[in-house]
């Protein structure tokens, strides 16, 4: 049995870390706000991207000229995977499950004789994936320092992947990242992005039926787009991961946050038991010691 | 015959404009071009430039775009740039911003694609120029 002061020590202690959770889920919900319009924000432009993209690309297919970003090595013996996870911890199982589909993903290949080659983006995936993989690390991006996600951002990886491509690192990129439905429900997913695929949504593919004169010729175009069209994937990843994050953060520090109030509870009222059985003891030495006068 | 067009300018980041316009000055990567409404389905890449667009009111906006591409129909047109910043909150910063990418791309370029970049880098140049700031391009 706890003594009173051990009890309303705790109780302190309880509360402060309330305090602490409750503080970090308006944070997050600021900033999820913040993301999630960030995210709508850039959806048209990769939309049309995507269009623009299908139909260039419909255009272009099966001939020999396709670029190889496109086309692809005509191998897909060594795949790399690109994991983004976020640079803080405290969001649930947010970083956890996109390194469990990862895994996933890696076994499979493993199993299948492929070679893994790993870039990791954020701190918090590379640390749980380094005791099993840290052999196929090929590379890590470092977003802790970066305050608003940028394009520039995705930019950066994007010519570091293309860079690895170019060299002939790799046959097969994907990422992993986690597509925002909502905040108590955010879902891990893997797209390839190397050989780039486009599917064209459906009022996209009706526009694809105009045909369009090409400034300069298609296949420069296209060639001159490709790396951009990555890119632009890359940032929807990026920021479709950052709202993603916000969102698990916010309802695992809510669940935190109520979870403390039901301890609280919970340990008033063995803090008022005890307290009153002190009282009762106090009384009953008291009364018995005057009996026996 | 429509005397006026739909007319979105996007970026990654944002949306920029989405208005009615009467005509689009765009600067082409094999020259400038204006569209108009009803003008022939076209798909050009951009250059570093000033894309200056005329209302349905008539009043002109300006915008510093780099890199992407325009989709002109006779209906509408969309211009999706990597980079665009309206011409008056445009200041040296951004375009030395603007510079140091283009740097940063040379690094890893292929001799064509060296050229490329060396026009880019002129393109910023004469875009910084038609705005009042002086932008060396890298050697």
């Amino acid at each position: 049995m706890p003594s009173l002061k051990d009890l309303k020590t705790r109780i302190e202690s309880v509360k402060n870390t309330r305090k602490i959770t409750k503080a970090m889920q308006m944070v997050a919900a600021a900033k999820l706000r913040r993301a999630q319009e960030a995210a709508e924000a850039g959806r048209p432009y990769a939309e049309r991207m995507n269009a623009v993209m299908a139909g260039l690309a419909a255009a272009d297919s099966g001939s020999d000229t396709a670029p190889k970003l496109m086309a692809g090595t005509g191998d897909d013996k060594v795949h790399l995977l690109v994991i983004m996870t976020a640079e803080r911890g405290l969001c649930g199982g947010f970083n956890s499950s996109i390194v469990k589909l990862a895994r996933l993903h890696i076994a499979e290949l493993t199993a299948a004789g492929k070679e893994v080659k790993i870039l990791t983006v954020g701190k918090k995936g590379r640390e749980q994936l380094k005791r099993d993989f840290s052999k196929n690390f090929v590379g890590h991006v470092d977003l802790s320092e970066v305050k608003n996600l940028g394009y520039t951002n995705a930019q950066d990886i994007m010519r570091d992947v293309i860079a690895r491509f170019d060299t002939g690192e790799f046959d097969v990129a994907k990422v992993f990242y986690s597509i925002f439905h909502s905040v108590i429900s955010q879902e891990p997913v893997a797209q390839q992005i190397i050989p780039a695929a486009f599917e064209a949504s459906e009022d996209a593919a009706e526009e694809i039926g105009t045909i369009y004169d090409y400034e300069p010729e298609e296949e420069q175009i296209l060639a001159d787009l490709l790396p951009r069209a990555v890119a632009t994937q890359i940032f929807t990843a990026l920021l479709e991961n950052g709202a993603s994050e916000q969102g698990a953060r916010m309802s695992a520090m809510d669940n935190a946050t109520r979870n403390a109030g039901d301890m609280i509870d919970k340990l008033t009222i063995q803090y008022n038991r005890s307290r009153q059985a002190v009282i009762t003891n106090e009384l009953i030495e008291i009364i018995s010691g005057a009996e026996a006068l | 015959m429509a005397d006026t067009m739909q007319f979105d300018l996007v970026s990654p980041e944002r949306r920029l404009a989405s208005l009615s316009v009467r005509e689009v000055q765009i600067p082409g990567a094999e020259g400038d071009l204006t569209a108009m409404p009803q003008h022939t389905p076209l798909i050009t890449t951009l250059r570093p430039g000033l894309l200056v667009v005329k209302a349905e009111d008539g009043k002109e906006s300006k915008y510093a775009v780099l890199g992407g591409f325009a989709e002109i129909n006779p209906e509408a047109t969309s211009v999706l740039a990597e980079h665009a910043v309206p011409a008056d909150e445009m200041t040296a910063e951004v375009l030395e911003q603007f510079m140091a990418d283009a740097a940063a791309m040379r690094e890893t370029a292929t001799a064509e694609q060296l050229d490329v970049l060396a026009k880019t880098a002129a393109d910023i140049a004469a875009l910084g120029a038609e705005l009042g700031f002086s932008v060396k391009p890298a050697a």
